[in-house]
């Protein structure tokens, strides 16, 4: 690893000021990304801002239908939540399955849905569930938010504070992991709200987590896996790599997508 | 309870372990050390036109950037394959030169060309990055089949077609004859997939020279340290041996990959007489994918002819093998004596011919991995076996029943004599654990939730402790394959022995213990084993093949045998007795019969006082030993394992495993199920998870745990361990070893069950999802009942 400052910042306001101040500075949360990326030598900011204490971006509130998180809260803090758990149990599930305990403890939110991985899990919830990206400056919905592999709407040195959805009526996340990594090979978020039936896939889209705009149709008119019998999904568009090509990932999103259809109820 | 054979004592090694107290080379801390960085190259073939290290120099903290030329410069020789295998013309085999620090070309990614050593890790890594090598990049051959292609680019000089040997045994004639007037023959394709080995601790050195005294010490993670002093003074010129000392402290698994000199060590122990600092190294995760030698890589084209009535009449094996870059310290025996003479398997074979073509490619080397050959063996004779039963209709377990070898001792075509054996027992005795018999309504049961369950078997047999040395060195062995021992009996009658085995996590601090504990009748407490330390410990070859107990134990037992001598002559001048009325036992050496007697600790008291003994008897009491098997010790079993498969996804879920071993006279129970439970795990690693994969230009697309599939719990089921030992006729203990007979066994077993249930038997390792999924599409098959 380089040589890098660290910071703590209390809030987001710090936080965002830290890093206007920094050379060349990152925001660190759980550093479950970060931390091994610089170890590998890939990334080398001179300043780390970490914002897994700012005491406004912790914290988890349910009121009504509405679900706010936190950014800093870690994936074992949603998974426990009993909250969350009451009235969106599928994203806690999510949570309780990303990683092992370590990572779980110390991973967050917010990092991860800053972060896009290509292959993460809570891409596909925020965009299944519609959800608001809230950050220091504004709000952006997740259709806007993430914009391909490892990219995001976010400016430089914006900062998510939270996350905010309507808890769905049904909802699950059906998940394929990497036999190596345990990330999602394919992972599908279906969520049926008043507004319609949101299907979102992680792992196997070839440019990042995508809607599945075909399920959604069919689902809308049958929530039903059954549905989903005629519903192809078009093998180019998916990743291919040593762990499974296109065609394969293609069965997988259909498959996942019953799976998560039939768990949702 | 009994401490001695059989006992399933805890381990004594362990309390260490567990509490965090190990002492790995890397937790060696040495005043004035410093560390070193390698710089890599990123190409699989190069020229070496220009290293700029001027930028690197300039850093902080930076002592000394060095290089090849200058290695070599300073005489340090190249490092060297161990075992000469002639081709079938009688040639011998084509070794290219391999410096520690590349000269003047690159042959895979990885291959280091200069090594910078700073104060600090971060630092040596820092300066390392801007060492500026200039490449001319050359064409590349990352695999078999490319390498043998026509118009392939060369990767040494001296192996044309990049071949290194093109090597035989058996009866080609009769062989070819025996298949053409079969009934049956089975023909299949069958590659064994390469692997990274993987322990828990990577590899990692410490060398500091000692000015004053001329003298090197070198601690490193080795499987052998006095082999790794005789090569490094011996070939590489580092020191002459009484100059060098090596200690291999705990070392946290090895897998066969810590048996050879990598050119890391090589490089610390000379930079440490180029800066007189101690140079340290310890390799990453990423550095490990890289260069440590790797495992498997065949392909391989095999015939097996049967008669009428099912009996095999003839086997032929063509094989390709996988060297890699370079020839790393054994890797020319793996393919060729510790894998084709392992090719009748568990049966009567009348006629065997095997050929096989070694390889360069532009990739990392290849050398022994758990199990070393007799995987690749075992894999291929049992999958040829399974699918003839299939092809012919035959029950697979009747097929194998029919042709196993009943009478001992059985002389196969291909140099092995077996000496021992159950075969059919153990056959029956994982069946019954399987309840193989029930298989059809399990199958039924599954096929009515949607899954497809299948149920395969294989009856390994593999041979360990390669031995004797005559007859090793007569196959090209530039080593012999004896083991060493000293056994100390102390003033006090605590005992030391010193072996010239090295234990990696095989427990040896324990079964070693238990064996002389029940020899002598003392506690196992009062008994330490050492080990791993040239100057403290007779040269021995140490530990690898499932060696240490059929031979490494064996010397133990000599020793112990010329112990025993000494103390019944001491004893029996003490007591006025004939040495054969005495017992010993219990901590005591006592008159049968009587309640004369004198304390085990007397005895060795009256040794070193020597104020009574025999009249001529040399004072002390410790004798030491080398021991050279007559022959080598074949473990067998036959594993069992019942898969279902989600035609769905592809995903297969082990059910049941079951493992019946044969591995003769067992020490420790415990120890023996955790050799066999890491084994079949790494077994199920091969056939289900492990693979490295090269792309077309060389790079390692697998060379991290995101990509590379290593087991976990949730991958593997409860294991079910038997055993149905018989005796080894050719040791003193009866022992036959036990740390590779999982992944022996394990692949062909799991291949075996999976292509049952897919009724697909194209299937080549390692079954991922995807690969099983893909191989239901396209054979169209369904769940069925049966
Ligand atoms: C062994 C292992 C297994 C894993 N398995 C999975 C898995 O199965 N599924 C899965 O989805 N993930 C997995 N992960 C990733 C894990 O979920 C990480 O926690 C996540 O990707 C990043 O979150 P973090 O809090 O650690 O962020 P960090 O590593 O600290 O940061 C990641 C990036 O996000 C930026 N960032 C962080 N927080 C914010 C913020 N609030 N605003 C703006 N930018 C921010 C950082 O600057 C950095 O660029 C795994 C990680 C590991 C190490």
């Amino acid at each position: 690893m380089h040589n890098t400052k660290y910071h703590k910042a209390g809030s987001a306001a710090d936080a965002a000021s830290l890093l206007s101040g920094a050379d060349d500075g990152t925001v660190l949360a759980g550093g479950q990304t970060l931390i091994p990326t610089m170890k590998a030598r890939l990334a080398a900011p001179s300043d780390l801002v970490d914002v897994s204490c700012a005491s406004d971006m912790r914290g988890i509130s349910v009121s009504g239908n509405t679900v706010t998180i936190g950014a800093a809260m870690t994936h074992a803090e949603v998974a426990g939540s009993s909250e969350v758990r009451a009235i969106c149990p599928a994203i806690c599930d999510l949570a309780s399955n990303i990683g092992d305990p370590a990572v779980r403890n110390r991973g967050t939110l917010g990092g991860s849905v800053a972060n896009n991985d290509p292959a993460a899990d809570y891409p596909a919830a925020m965009l299944a569930l519609g959800a608001t990206i809230k950050t220091n400056t504004r709000d952006i919905a997740a259709d806007d938010f993430f914009t391909g592999m490892f990219d995001t709407a976010l400016d430089e040195g914006e900062i998510i504070t939270s996350v905010s959805f309507t808890a769905p009526s049904k909802g699950a996340y059906a998940k394929f992991p990497n036999p190596a990594s345990r990330y999602a090979m394919c992972g599908v978020f279906v969520a049926s709200t008043d507004a319609g039936v949101r299907v979102a896939v992680t792992g196997a889209g070839s440019d990042g987590v995508f809607r599945a705009g075909d399920m959604e149709a069919a689902l809308g008119s049958d929530f039903s896996a059954s549905a989903l019998d005629g519903a192809t999904v078009d093998a180019g568009d998916m990743l291919s790599d040593l762990h499974g090509d296109g065609v394969y990932r293609a069965n997988l999103v259909k498959v996942m997508a019953k799976r998560a259809v039939t768990a949702a109820g | 309870m009994s401490e001695g054979i059989g006992a399933p004592v805890k381990r004594k090694e362990d309390k260490r372990f567990t509490t965090g107290k190990g002492k790995y080379t890397d937790d060696i801390r040495m005043e004035n050390q410093a560390y070193a960085a390698f710089v890599r190259s990123p190409h699989a073939h190069a020229k070496v036109t220009n290293i700029d290290t001027s930028a690197a120099e300039a850093m902080d903290g930076v002592v000394a950037v060095l290089n090849g030329a200058e290695l070599t410069g300073d005489g340090i020789g190249n490092i060297i394959c161990g075992w000469a295998i002639s081709s079938k013309d009688g040639s011998p085999m084509n070794m290219g030169a391999w410096s520690a620090l590349a000269t003047d070309t690159v042959r895979y990614t990885g291959d280091a060309v200069a090594v910078v050593i700073a104060d600090s890790k971060a630092q040596a890594r820092a300066a390392a990055e801007v060492v500026n090598v200039s490449y001319d990049v050359l064409p590349v051959a990352a695999n078999i089949e490319a390498a043998i292609a026509s118009g392939a680019p060369q990767i040494h000089e001296n192996a044309p077609g990049n071949v290194i040997y093109d090597w035989e045994i058996g009866e080609k004639d009769a062989t070819d004859a025996a298949i053409a007037g079969a009934a049956h023959v089975t023909e299949m394709d069958i590659t064994n997939n390469r692997l990274a080995p993987n322990p828990m601790e990577t590899r990692a050195a410490i060398a500091t020279f000692d000015e004053s005294d001329d003298h090197y010490t070198l601690y490193t993670t080795s499987q052998n340290p006095h082999v790794a002093r005789l090569v490094l003074s011996a070939f590489y010129a580092v020191a002459p041996e009484n100059k060098l000392r090596v200690i291999a402290p705990d070392v946290g698994g090895g897998f066969g990959s810590k048996i050879y000199i990598y050119p890391e060590e090589i490089v610390c122990l000379w930079a440490s007489m180029k800066t007189k600092r101690s140079i340290k190294w310890t390799s990453d995760r990423s550095e490990a994918f890289l260069t440590d030698a790797h495992g498997r890589d065949h392909i391989t084209k095999a015939k097996m002819g049967f008669d009428a009535d099912g009996k095999i009449v003839g086997f032929k094996v063509s094989t390709k093998a996988n060297f890699g870059a370079y020839m790393s310290l054994f890797s020319s025996a793996v393919p060729t004596y510790l894998y084709a003479t392992l090719l009748s398997g568990t049966y009567n074979i009348p006629n065997i011919y095997c050929e096989v073509l070694a390889v360069y490619s532009n990739t990392n080397p290849v050398d022994a991995y758990r199990g070393a050959g007799r995987p690749e063996a075992s894999y291929v004779v049992e999958r040829m076996v399974e699918t003839a039963a299939r092809e012919m209709g035959k029950d697979p377990a009747e097929l194998r029943r029919q042709n196993f070898v009943r009478e001992f001792p059985h002389q196969t075509p291909v140099i092995m004599n077996y000496d021992s054996g159950d075969f059919e027992g153990n056959l029956d005795q994982a069946m019954a654990a399987a309840d193989w018999n029930g298989f059809s309504a399990r199958k039924a049961e599954a096929a009515a939730r949607g899954k497809m369950r299948g149920i395969g078997m294989a009856c390994y047999i593999e041979a360990c402790g390669i031995a004797p040395s005559a007859a090793v060195g007569s196959l090209g062995a530039g080593v012999g394959l004896w083991e060493s021992a000293e056994v100390r009996v102390n003033p006090v009658g605590t005992i030391e022995v010193l072996t010239g085995s090295h234990s990696h996590g095989q427990g040896h601090e324990t079964t070693f213990a238990q064996v002389v504990a029940e020899r002598f009748g003392v506690p196992l407490d009062s008994i330490n084993i050492v080990h791993g330390d040239t100057d403290k410990v007779q040269f021995g070859m140490g530990t690898y093949g499932s060696r240490s107990g059929p031979v490494g134990l064996s010397a133990i037992v000599k020793a112990c045998d010329k112990v025993e001598v000494k103390v019944r002559k001491i004893a029996a001048h003490l007591l006025e007795c004939n040495e054969d009325e005495l017992t010993i036992g219990d901590s005591q050496v006592k008159v049968e019969g009587t309640n004369k007697a004198l304390g085990w600790h007397e005895v060795g008291l009256a040794a070193y006082t020597a104020h009574n003994l025999p009249a001529d008897m040399e004072p002390g009491l410790k004798e030491g030993a080398f021991y050279d098997p007559e022959n080598f010790t074949f473990p067998m079993g036959c594993f069992i394992a019942e898969v279902e498969v989600d035609p769905e996804t592809g995903t297969t879920e082990i059910i049941k495993f079951v493992a019946s071993d044969d591995f003769g006279v067992i020490i420790n129970p415990m120890i023996v199920e955790g050799q066999v439970h890491g084994g079949i795990a790494q077994g199920i690693g091969q056939a289900m998870l492990e693979e490295v994969i090269y792309d077309d230009n060389g790079q390692q697309l697998s060379g991290s745990y995101m990509d590379y599939t290593m087991p976990r719990a949730d991958d593997l089921p409860s294991f079910v361990v038997e055993h149905h030992n018989t005796r080894c006729t050719t040791n003193p203990l009866g022992i036959k070893g036990c740390g590779e007979a999982g992944a022996i066994g394990t692949p062909p077993a799991i291949i075996n069950a999976i292509t049952d249930a897919i009724g697909d038997n194209s299937l080549s390792m390692p079954a991922t999802p995807s690969k099983v999924w893909a191989l239901i599409q396209s054979s169209g098959a369904k769940i069925a009942a049966e």
